[in-house]
């Protein structure tokens, strides 16, 4: 199957043929795909070759004079290399761009950790306004893309990853979609979490909600859930662990309510390997999610006083 | 008091010490009180083609300050060009003012970017030369203020070492050399643009007439630079 990020050039490419006001900002990485779109558009496709403060400044510029500016890197060098720039120049400006990382927490294990950005979501929470898309399909990335491109001036963040799941969802840009409905507990698995979240509770009476989009953070959908499967919730993030979980604490303020935020663990590994090893060493697998998953909805089924 | 025959008169370079003034609560101040006021004033006055009417013309030119910090004299020359009422001035700073001690786009009319944090002003008009390039639209320029000192930030030398060969000919940067750098050689600001591509002159920043002549000298297919020297900030 091919991956989130060969659409990226394809979709974006149509995007600059129909729509004047697309432009696409490059730092060199993610240049080759654009080549025919470059040859076609040369002044809305720029590479301003390895500067990444320049990449940022560059596309609020672009942004300033009334485009829709696509800026893709990798997350490390897009979301935290340039973050005041993130932080300034399309917040405080009052501007906005898409944002479309790759790369990911570990898409390249072998790299090592100066190509893995597994904080750029909780980053990205530090500043008001952006809407982070977190596609788990290929299918499911171009989709939210063109809603990443159409959305007016806002921020748009867009997380590709090679990892993903083995089938399509019908995403809609916003909203959790319930997977599976259970009694005892209500999981949120984030885009490419969900084949092994699915795994993880086939033996499980909860419910599943696949999310794609996390900023805005479904709140509705997330209260929704509760009312049948209760207030036991884990959160299952491809990024940071516990990235969302003032944002669902938050969603269930007047409830009481137990929270359980898995994801990436901030210790560095010092390894390198495949995604698969830095998958089951972070706890991500099928196997690592069954078991604590199931530890914190048991602990939910103690008795006061027994535990 | 401030009256409506106040804010519709215009104003020239003798009035910015008194507009000035009634920022600081200092009446007596000299063009030598701020390295930024000749160069604006000759931009404002006599350069860019923008005014209050035009402030969201697409085709109008666009000047980014940069230098954010000691703002007095940009809002004395907004205030004397109609862009911001006179009578905003002596709220400098204060909570409820849209005048802050460093400028927000967002509140003040005819500010093109917030700044603040420097280094940020040379990308954004690069971007800005591009969007305008993209458009169709060869005539707007794009002019930015810095500092000497923020050259030492190393954004701008991303910003500076693409748009020399990206040939952004529309692109205008001026430097305010107030020797205030702790780490420079002397003459290495026009030469660091040169050996970009750029177009660079160094000239008096206090001289108006040179100001004029570097602003408007040809620079075909090269941005250009003009390093405007004041008096050293610790002399």
């Amino acid at each position: 199957m091919d991956t989130m990020r060969d659409r990226l050039a394809p979709v974006v490419s149509r995007l600059l043929d129909e729509d004047p006001r697309v432009a696409v900002v490059l730092a060199e990485i993610g240049r080759d795909g654009f080549r025919e779109a470059e040859r076609r558009h040369p002044d809305r496709v720029i590479n301003v070759g390895i500067r990444e403060q320049l990449l940022v400044g560059a596309a609020a510029g672009l942004a300033l004079t009334g485009l829709r500016p696509v800026v893709h890197t990798f997350a490390s060098f897009l979301v935290e290399r340039p973050f005041e720039q993130v932080k300034l120049d399309f917040g405080h400006q009052d501007t906005g761009a898409v944002l479309v990382s790759a790369a990911a927490s570990f898409d390249w294990p072998a790299g090592g950790f100066t190509h893995m950005a597994p904080g750029d979501v909780a980053l990205l929470d530090t500043l008001d306004g952006w809407t982070v898309h977190v596609p788990g399909h290929p299918d499911e990335a171009e989709t939210l893309l063109r809603q990443a491109v159409a959305a007016g001036d806002d921020k748009v963040y867009v997380r590709l990853s090679v990892q993903s799941n083995g089938q399509r969802r019908a995403v809609d840009g916003q909203h959790f979609l319930p997977v599976r409905e259970g009694r005892s507990g209500v999981v949120v698995a984030v885009g490419p979490m969900l084949d092994a979240v699915l795994a993880a509770t086939a033996d499980l009476d909860v419910t599943v909600l696949y999310a794609t989009t996390v900023r805005p953070f479904d709140a509705a959908g997330l209260r929704r859930a509760t009312r049948a499967a209760g207030t036991d919730v884990v959160l299952v993030e491809p990024y940071l662990a516990g990235t969302s979980t003032a944002a669902a604490s938050e969603a269930l303020a007047d409830v009481p309510h137990r929270v359980l935020g898995l994801g990436v663990g901030r210790r560095e590994l010092r390894r390198y390997g495949t995604i698969e090893e830095h998958t089951a060493a972070h706890g991500l697998d099928a196997r690592g999610l069954q078991e604590r998953i199931s530890r914190f909805l048991d602990a939910g089924r103690t008795e006061p006083g027994q535990g | 008091m401030t009256t409506a025959a106040e804010q519709s008169r215009t104003h020239g370079y003798d009035d910015l010490p008194r507009l000035m003034g009634m920022m600081t609560g200092d009446e007596k101040h000299g063009p030598a009180a701020t390295s930024t006021l000749d160069v604006l004033w000759v931009l404002y006055d006599r350069v860019l083609r923008v005014t209050p009417e035009r402030r969201a013309d697409p085709a109008r030119d666009r000047f980014l300050l940069s230098k954010g910090h000691g703002p007095m004299a940009y809002y004395a020359v907004l205030a004397a060009k109609g862009f911001v009422p006179v009578d905003w001035l002596p709220g400098f700073g204060s909570y409820d003012s849209p005048l802050g001690h460093h400028p927000d786009r967002v509140l003040v009319p005819g500010a093109e970017i917030g700044s603040g944090s420097l280094g940020h002003g040379l990308p954004i008009a690069v971007g800005t030369a591009l969007g305008l390039r993209a458009q169709g639209r060869p005539d707007p320029a794009v002019w930015v203020l810095i500092g000497d000192a923020e050259l030492d930030e190393g954004s701008n030398h991303e910003a500076i070492a693409f748009a020399g060969p990206a040939g952004l000919d529309r692109l205008h940067t001026v430097v305010i050399d107030n020797s205030s750098a702790s780490h420079a050689l002397p003459g290495g600001i026009a030469a660091r643009f040169e050996a970009a591509g750029w177009s660079a002159v160094t000239v008096d920043g206090r001289d108006h007439e040179a100001l004029y002549a570097a602003f408007t000298a040809p620079h075909p297919g090269r941005p250009h630079a003009v390093v405007a020297r004041v008096e050293p900030k610790n002399a």
